[in-house]
């Protein structure tokens, strides 16, 4: 891993600087041979700059605009007329004149640099790499928008992934190609969840690709740091490298100080690498998306810079399919042997889960897992609220032969004894806990301990066969005729102390 | 989208240009001929697209594929034919885009992603189908009469009408194995008076088009007077729909939207089943191609795949097809109907659909109403929900008088954003339709499953002559009662919140006992697994045994017996394992479990 990071050359790449995989000059487009430059600007604010007088350029494509005195930024096409092409300069319009400053179009889209070699590698937010090493050799230059995956090719994820984690494992089981996002609150732990859940579940992976031959190198990790600070891209560094993980993990980093409109570009070159690892080079990749908020706010400065009409909030009315045309780049393919699994983390603005980030989000990923500010403050870690959480493909991972025969019962005991609990808790709040019968404290004092040990079970990694019976302790403090959800002869397997 | 070229369109020379791009939407100049909602080519590609709008010489076109690389200049065809859907045998266990490009076919055609410009046949042209006359040469035909059949599936007679704008003579026809554009019969028109002077001869084949945005026509809607069962508890009983009627079922994120749709798929007593995924995830349409195939049919031999037609625009497909792939579905619909089956039709999620429509309204720079939605969308939902119908169909079998009836149901997910009903999607498309299934997060967050709260939702088809006659007398008795017991629980929680449940009467305590097992041990219905389909009969002798509990409980507190002795555990346990009845023995362990309870209720008496 390189050392610091020169911020200038993040901000503005100089003409002799190799990067983002085309050079002005370049074009690959069989129907145009020359690169068209053009001086006629007549409109340059926020992200956007109008240029006139234009001919022949293509919907989508990369430009570079050259400023006064050697630097220049990475553009796209956002609309155009006959004559005239609105452009989004990533790196914002800041110190560019209209006189002298310069549009080259390139005649093709954005496209990434990618090949095994990415891996251990930190890039920018654009996929140019800063860690002081070499450009990334590519084995292929893939567009970094992708296609959609034929819904007709996929195979439906089903494998397992056991994260260490009793809420998720035992709850709101992830599988291998799901989307998962964690809706978070400002300064909740998302960040640690997130990566000992890829620290943890890599250690699993190992486990089970052992007698393939091909251990834990099929296990790799792209991170897309989307706005975070400094620190928080730093703490990521540290713990992959003290799992040992650094070098099976590529990281895009777009930090907080960094321009805001390159973040349409990071998780787009993060999945455009994970694409390539996974299903060319038949890896499980899990991506890190953090934080898509930020990745939110970038597409509603566009859209307002374009005066777009406003949906929810201010948020633009085309944001679901944004976002869905990113988390759907996750899953698995049949007859390919790699995967994608994300795992993003949203923070939720006011805490408020019906905010458009995190409502739409919900909208297009496999279920969520929701942390509780109220759980933080009780000192409980990981501070899940199992309740909101959920996982729409556990069904696929779990039972005979995948990890226990009981476990969508006991799951399903344990969410209603446990909302039976709050529910109690609630009442007991406004009515003092008087009027409650005994059956009633039992649960109250179920919700208590189900909290304590089986959510908040520290920084440990916990299989999930230890995750099931800790589940039947805590259910054997209710009484036997009380748990529905469970068959008779489940319950005479599994209960401690038989019936 | 293919087009047809029939003789009376003029295919213009010239190409029109493109002269502006933003997203889906493009302007050209210069297409001449082209009329509203035509079908164009767009740039070398020959990307699939749609005239929205004709001004002066321009036309505005939503383009159903991405624009990408699209450039100022590039050529745009037009094809002289509306948006159309290819009709014939090879629809049943199919799985289309937005715009009816079989996505199997894109596979084999592309790979794993869907590439642009993808042009495959909607139906399959080389397979033959066994065809069977049910005419002779010399018949005179109307539109929509049965010229024949094709075994399309072992339990579903294909039947081949004449085209809905033709009556004649039929010509020759021949009994044989025909690809779908092979001539099986000819037909002869007399002149339409036009212009035409002499008869035509016409061809006909097994495959026909039709333009998606044009409702076919029937002879008359009639009386909904049948349910569609779907095995589902909390809907058959409480808000049961009518075959032809519509639904919505809205709901926040996480409700259970798109499990109840598929769970309608799988068990409703449809003959076919028209599945539109719009601008959702891929996985789940995944996961009905996947397991479909694997699950028998309830109702006849073979796979669930047989009576299922799969439309898949997902949410990272182009958002203009999103808009056409409730269209191709109603369109497939309304065909099987029009042969005399009874069709329904899941759209999930119709929000999708309305925002796609907004996307592209936007682009237009049209002027905004409700929530960026266009002033047009509550006119389009009832469109759409209005293509519903119990219908007497165009034509009919020789031989019998009576016409031909089919149906189409609609049940439309809907996705308002924070989970918020006043929503304008739901809030349109609740004034017209039928039946509101309304999904609770609440309900959702405890997995209560389904989670329709018995208490938002309602149902506005009147079906108790049907269930009375088809399943018990006492249907609509225990209905009600079933319905007004729930309402009298809520109410009693609430008081409980504010004083706790020692406030209350011992009766009013029976009522909050019942409720709950009404709640928990019929209402309550988890989509996987043994319980996932309960037919009405079983769930009849279940509310049933539930209600006659109410009864003994009722009356042995109003004698002064305290309700904790009243509750017999055993019992409580048995019936929360009723959904366990096998359906053939529901009576029968029914009339056990309430003779058990009346006996420890008559043991209870003597102990007093
Ligand atoms: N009838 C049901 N039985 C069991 N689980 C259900 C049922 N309905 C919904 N669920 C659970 O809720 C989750 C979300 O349901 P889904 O239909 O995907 O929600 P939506 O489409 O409204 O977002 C499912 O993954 C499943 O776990
Ligand atoms: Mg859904």
């Amino acid at each position: 891993m390189g050392g610091e990071v020169n911020r200038s050359e993040f901000l503005d790449r100089h003409y002799t600087h190799g990067d983002l995989h085309m050079e002005p000059g370049t074009t690959n487009h069989p129907h145009r041979l020359l690169t068209k430059e053009y001086r006629t600007l007549s409109y340059a604010a926020g992200p956007l700059v109008v240029v006139q007088r234009t001919t022949d350029i293509s919907y989508g494509e990369i430009a570079w605009v050259m400023l006064p005195g050697g630097v220049r930024r990475l553009a796209q096409v956002l609309e155009m007329d006959s004559d005239r092409a609105v452009v989004q300069v990533f790196a914002g319009t800041r110190g560019l004149d209209l006189e002298r400053t310069r549009v080259v179009f390139t005649g093709d889209v954005a496209r990434l640099s990618v090949s095994l070699t990415m891996l251990g590698r930190v890039l920018d937010g654009a996929g140019n790499p800063i860690d002081g090493g070499p450009p990334v050799v590519p084995d292929a230059r893939p567009d970094i928008n992708g296609q959609p995956i034929n819904p007709y090719a996929r195979d439906h994820p089903s494998e397992f992934i056991q994260t260490g984690i009793s809420a998720i494992d035992g709850l709101n089981t992830l599988v291998r190609g799901q989307k998962l996002p964690i809706f978070s609150g400002f300064g909740l732990p998302a960040n640690d969840l997130a990566a000992q859940i890829a620290t943890q579940s890599a250690v699993l992976a190992a486990d089970v690709e052992r007698d393939t031959g091909r251990g834990e190198e099929r296990f790799v990790v792209v991170f897309a740091a989307i706005g975070i600070t400094h620190r928080e891209a730093t703490a990521f560094q540290r713990t992959f490298e003290a799992s040992g993980a650094l070098d099976r993990t590529v990281l895009f980093l777009n930090r907080a100080d960094d321009p805001t409109i390159e973040r349409m570009l990071t998780p787009r070159a993060a999945l455009t690498a994970a694409e390539y690892l996974a299903f060319e080079q038949d890896m499980h990749v899990l991506v890190i998306m953090t934080d898509m908020t930020n990745y939110a706010e970038a597409l509603r400065e566009v859209s307002t810079a374009r005066e777009e009409v406003p949906g929810r909030r201010g948020y633009p009315g085309y944001m679901y399919t944004d976002l869905a045309a990113l988390y759907e780049r996750a899953g698995r393919i049949q007859g390919k042997r790699g995967s994608i699994t994300q795992l993003m983390i949203v923070t939720m603005p006011d805490d408020d889960i019906t905010h458009p980030i995190p409502d739409l989000t919900g909208y297009i990923t496999e279920g969520q897992i929701v942390l509780s500010r109220d759980l933080h403050r009780r000192g409980i870690y990981p501070p899940i609220d199992v309740l909101p959480s959920l996982s729409r493909l556990m069904n696929a991972g779990i039972g005979e032969g995948k990890t226990r025969e009981d476990h969508r019962q006991v799951a399903d005991q344990l969410y209603a004894s446990y909302a039976q609990g709050r529910d109690l808790r609630r009442l007991v709040a406004i009515i003092g806990e008087g009027a409650l019968s005994a059956e009633d404290r039992l649960y109250l004092q179920f919700a208590e301990t189900f909290e304590r040990e089986f959510i908040g079970q520290g920084r440990r990694d916990r299989a999930i066969g230890d995750t099931l019976a800790l589940a039947w302790q805590l259910l054997a403090a209710l009484p036997v005729t009380s748990l529905k959800r469970i068959n008779r002869d489940l319950i005479a397997r599994y209960r401690p102390d038989g019936t | 989208m293919t087009h047809s070229s029939t003789p009376t369109t003029n295919e213009p020379d010239q190409p029109g240009r493109i002269r502006g791009i933003a997203g889906a939407v493009i302007t050209v100049q210069g297409l001449i001929g082209a009329r509203l909602y035509d079908v164009v080519h767009v740039g070398h590609e020959r990307l699939i697209g749609e005239v929205i709008r004709l001004t002066g010489t321009r036309a505005t076109v939503q383009v159903y594929e991405d624009t990408t690389g699209l450039r100022a200049d590039d050529p745009v065809e037009a094809s002289g034919a509306a948006l159309q859907v290819e009709l014939g045998p090879g629809l049943l266990g199919g799985v289309f885009d937005g715009v009816q490009r079989p996505l199997p076919a894109i596979r084999r055609a592309h790979g794993d992603f869907i590439a642009r410009g993808a042009r495959v046949a909607q139906l399959d042209r080389q397979r033959v189908w066994p065809f069977r006359p049910l005419v002779q040469p010399g018949d005179r035909v109307q539109p929509g009469d049965v010229l024949g059949e094709v075994a399309e599936v072992p339990h579903l007679m294909h039947r081949i009408l004449v085209p809905l704008h033709l009556s004649g003579t039929i010509e020759t026809i021949s009994a044989g194995e025909f690809r779908l554009t092979d001539t099986i019969a000819t037909l002869r028109v007399a002149p339409d008076g036009d212009g035409e002077t002499a008869a035509r001869i016409v061809p006909l084949t097994l495959m026909q088009r039709w333009p998606v945005r044009q409702p076919r026509p029937y002879l008359r809607k009639l009386d909904m007077d049948e349910p569609l069962i779907t095995g589902q508890r909390v809907i058959d009983t409480l808000f049961p729909i009518a075959k032809g009627g519509s639904a919505i079922i809205p709901g926040g994120f996480g409700t259970g939207k798109t499990v109840t749709q598929q769970s309608l798929a799988k068990w409703s007593d449809a003959d076919v089943i028209v599945y539109v995924g719009c601008g959702e995830r891929g996985n789940e349409m995944t996961e009905v191609l996947q397991s479909f195939p694997q699950l028998e049919d309830p109702r006849h031999d073979g796979p669930l795949m047989n009576r299922t037609i799969l439309i898949a625009n997902t949410s990272n497909m182009p958002v203009a097809a999103r808009e056409a792939s409730i269209y191709t579905g109603i369109t497939i619909a309304e065909y099987y109907r029009d042969m005399g089956y009874d069709v329904a039709l899941m759209a999930d999620s119709t929000s999708r659909w309305g925002e796609a429509l907004r996307e592209v309204s936007g682009r237009l720079e049209e002027i905004p109403g409700e929530e960026g939605f266009p002033a047009y969308l509550p006119a389009r939902l009832a469109e759409f929900y209005e293509r519903s119908g119990h219908v007497c169909c165009l034509g009919g079998d020789r031989g019998t008088a009576e016409p031909r009836r089919g149906s189409v149901t609609l049940i439309g997910a809907v996705s308002p954003p924070g989970g918020d009903f006043s929503e304008p999607i739901t809030q349109h498309s609740l004034r017209t339709t039928g039946a509101f299934w309304a999904l609770d997060t609440d309900l959702a967050r405890r997995r209560h499953f389904p989670a329709i709260h018995w208490r938002n939702s309602y149902t506005l088809y009147d079906l108790t002559r049907w269930f009375r006659g088809q399943v018990h007398d006492d249907w609509e008795l225990n209905r009600r009662e079933a319905s007004g017991l729930l309402q009298r629980e809520g109410e009693l929680l609430e008081t409980v919140q504010l004083v706790g449940a020692d406030a209350l009467a011992e009766t009013e305590q029976v009522i909050l006992q019942v409720g709950r097992m009404l709640r928990e041990d019929f209402l309550q219905q988890s989509a996987f697994g043994a319980d996932a389909y309960c037919p009405p009969v079983k769930q009849f002798w279940m509310l049933k045994t539930i209600l006659h509990h109410f009864y003994l409980l009722d009356s042995a507190v109003r004698r002064g017996v305290h309700l904790d002795r009243a509750l017999d555990p055993a019992l409580l346990a048995d019936i929360a394992r009723m959904r366990e009845w096998p359906t053939e023995r529901a009576e029968e362990e029914a009339y056990a479990l309430m003779e058990r309870a009346d006996a420890a209720f008559l043991a209870l008496r003597s102990n007093d």
